[in-house]
């Protein structure tokens, strides 16, 4: 008998695809997709409920189906996709309390796994060069979405600690990028001029939502529990990456950078919060050993590749033009 | 004045950059291939002319500004950019290695080649020239050429500019993690335990080892089973002897000290050229770590008795190369 898969977020670009992927898998029965919208396009192969996972139906569903696995993808990063910061919270933080809950309560659930950030680890001047999964962080996140999944990793090591039978697997992924996705750094790479912290120059690692999207579907087939940072290998300073794009850069000291942001965030061009301004200062760079050796995984795209894989994108889009 | 020989240039376009790069590297023993005059050559007409070594000079620039342009180099993760250290940052400090300080290494053979090691070394100087001079001295004096990562304070990655600059030039904070990360793969890592005790002590206490930071640099040796290699550097305490140190405009400024030399603060910028002494690194006798045990790195006592072991034959060193120079400036 195959798995039996519940995928929150469903209605995201990530939720959808991992669905798609999943629903198309040998081992895999069923898979139920989970979001308070449905998807702009129907997902083949999928059996989608409109509900909230802070609504107690969810227990239910997951009762009735008799679901073995869930891949937790309803974390938001940005405040845009969820109508403003609070509502952005309340999903995160209280919408992933509330799934806890309903697993607990699932007898045949046997996989979690959680789509989580390396924001968790902030970022500063007094962060080691690599960051491994036992480190703690120097300087931790105070706000936004980082600071939502740190809260979100706190819970799931508490569901965890009460539902030992459970394997927990959490994915600590460096920044998506890809010529299929948005993202606040996808939007930040695609300015006409990009601002820059003066006398600071980020180490950014990112990681192919295709490498992304493949842990995870090797994650609900092996269940390995840990917590496991996820980055395409290498890395690239943030002043190469623009050369990269080909875009001017503008270098602004950090008391100017920051009202900028927020002009920008509030003409709606970006979400350039206080947490994007510190990675653009001072960047970090993940330890990816433990989850080569977990899962033999080793991500196709390097940092690098995997950013002129999203390059190729604007190239693309100046061809039809 | 010879014929002009057939340069490489014009095949940039057909090459990757980073491929051109190389071939720039070994264009002299190679069969020049086909003259082909291509535009870049006409607009170049008076280039064919120029001496050998020049056109190779410009040559090399041409292609460094292009690969810097595009974006097309390599960084690891530490954010070391062996593309701009070699050629730009240890290209500026080069005059002052062999021209000003007159630098003179020796015992680059207690470096290894190819795996790692970690150099101690003793610190001085008011301004961290010493750091940069060991790693001018092993990238170009040494056989293998090999890099020096070194351990900085917190102060420096905090520091915009310097921080950035230490990072493309191959350092790192210095934290245990980082330390046996590099160790392991077989770094040459450099470390000056005395910190700002030793760059910033008064020039009436020149040549005294201050205390060595906690041992966390011999522990990480243990830890890695890397030799460490103490190293000692005479000549930089002169070239801004500190005669006092205006304390509260250090703590005003986030400084460590602030430090005022018979010519700075008073005679302005001109006060921070260094004086021209004459410098000697030696590189001493390898204090090897792979013959104990497992864990010996939690033994505290152990790691107190290398860490003075390792103290003191660096000041016995710095005796030695005293006694030896004839004086101050050589």
């Amino acid at each position: 008998m195959g798995r039996i898969v519940l995928v929150t977020g469903v209605s995201r670009s990530l939720g959808s695809r991992i669905a798609e992927n999943l629903a198309g898998d040998a081992g895999v029965d069923r898979v139920i997709g989970v979001d308070v919208v449905p998807p702009i396009a129907s997902i083949p192969g999928i059996d989608f409920i409109r509900a909230d996972i802070r609504n107690p139906v969810i227990a239910k569903v997951m009762g009735e189906a008799k679901v073995d696995t869930v891949v937790h993808m309803g974390v938001i990063a940005t405040p845009k996709q969820a109508g403003g910061r609070s509502s952005m919270k309340e999903i995160n933080v209280i919408g992933t309390m509330q799934l806890l809950a309903a697993c607990q309560r699932t007898p045949s659930l046997e996989g979690l796994i959680v789509k989580s950030t390396s924001g968790v680890y902030g970022c500063g001047a007094k962060d080691p060069a690599m960051f491994t999964e036992d480190m703690e962080p120097k300087h931790a996140p105070t706000a936004g979405w980082p600071k939502d999944c740190s809260e979100v990793e706190g819970y799931v090591r508490g569901f965890a600690r009460r539902r030992p039978d459970v394997t927990v697997s959490t994915f600590r992924f460096a920044n998506f990028i890809g010529s299929a996705i948005d993202t606040a750094m996808t939007a930040y790479f695609s300015l006409p001029v990009i601002p820059t912290v003066l006398g600071f120059d980020a180490r950014l690692q990112f990681v192919h939502v295709d490498d992304g999207l493949e842990i995870l579907r090797r994650a609900v087939h092996h269940r390995q529990a840990g917590i496991f940072n996820v980055a395409g290998a290498g890395a690239l300073t943030l002043s190469q990456a623009i050369r990269l794009t080909g875009r001017p850069r503008v270098a602004l000291p950090e008391f100017l950078l920051t009202p900028v942001g927020r002009s920008l965030s509030r003409a709606g061009l970006l979400d350039f919060s206080y947490e994007q301004v510190r990675f653009i200062t001072y960047g970090r760079v993940l330890d990816t050993s433990l989850v080569e050796r977990t899962f033999e995984f080793t991500p196709a795209y390097t940092t690098h590749s995997a950013f002129e894989e999203f390059l190729a994108r604007d190239e693309e889009l100046v061809d039809v033009a | 004045m010879p014929d002009a020989q057939v340069i490489q240039m014009g095949d940039s376009g057909r090459l990757s950059p980073s491929k051109a790069a190389r071939l720039v590297g070994n264009t002299g023993p190679q069969p020049a291939p086909a003259a082909v005059r291509t535009p870049e050559h006409a607009l170049h007409g008076d280039f064919a002319s120029l001496p050998d070594s020049l056109r190779a000079f410009v040559e090399e620039a041409w292609e460094f500004v292009q690969r810097r342009r595009s974006g097309d180099y390599a960084i690891d993760e530490f954010g070391f950019d062996p593309d701009l250290t070699e050629h730009v940052f240890m290209a500026l400090v080069r005059p002052l290695y062999r021209s000003w300080f007159r630098v003179e290494t020796s015992g680059l053979e207690n470096i290894p080649a190819e795996s790692g090691a970690l150099v101690v070394a003793n610190h001085s100087g008011t301004v961290a020239f010493d750091s940069v001079m060991t790693q001018v001295a092993l990238l170009d004096d040494h056989p293998a050429h090999r890099h020096l990562r070194m351990l900085g304070a917190n102060l420096v990655f905090q520091t915009p500019f310097l921080g950035e600059i230490a990072r493309k030039a191959g350092h790192t904070l210095a934290c245990t993690p980082d330390a046996e990360r590099l160790l392991e793969r077989g770094e040459i890592v450099g470390v000056w335990p005395e910190g700002f005790k030793g760059i910033g002590k008064p020039f009436s206490e020149r040549y005294k080892l201050q205390r060595f930071g906690r041992g966390g640099f011999v522990a990480a040796a243990l830890r890695t089973k890397t030799p460490i290699v103490p190293t000692a550097i005479v000549g930089a305490e002169e070239i801004y002897p500190m005669i006092s140190n205006a304390k509260t405009l250090a703590r005003l400024l986030g400084l460590p000290y602030f430090p005022i030399t018979p010519t700075f603060p008073l005679m302005g910028p001109l006060g921070m050229v260094p004086l021209p002494s004459k410098w000697y690194i030696e590189f001493g006798d390898p204090i090897h770590t792979e013959d104990y045990p497992d864990g010996a790195a939690d033994d505290p006592m152990l790691v107190f008795n290398l860490t003075d072991q390792v103290r003191e034959q660096i000041q016995q060193a710095l005796y030695r190369l005293l006694m030896k120079r004839p004086s101050v400036f050589g």
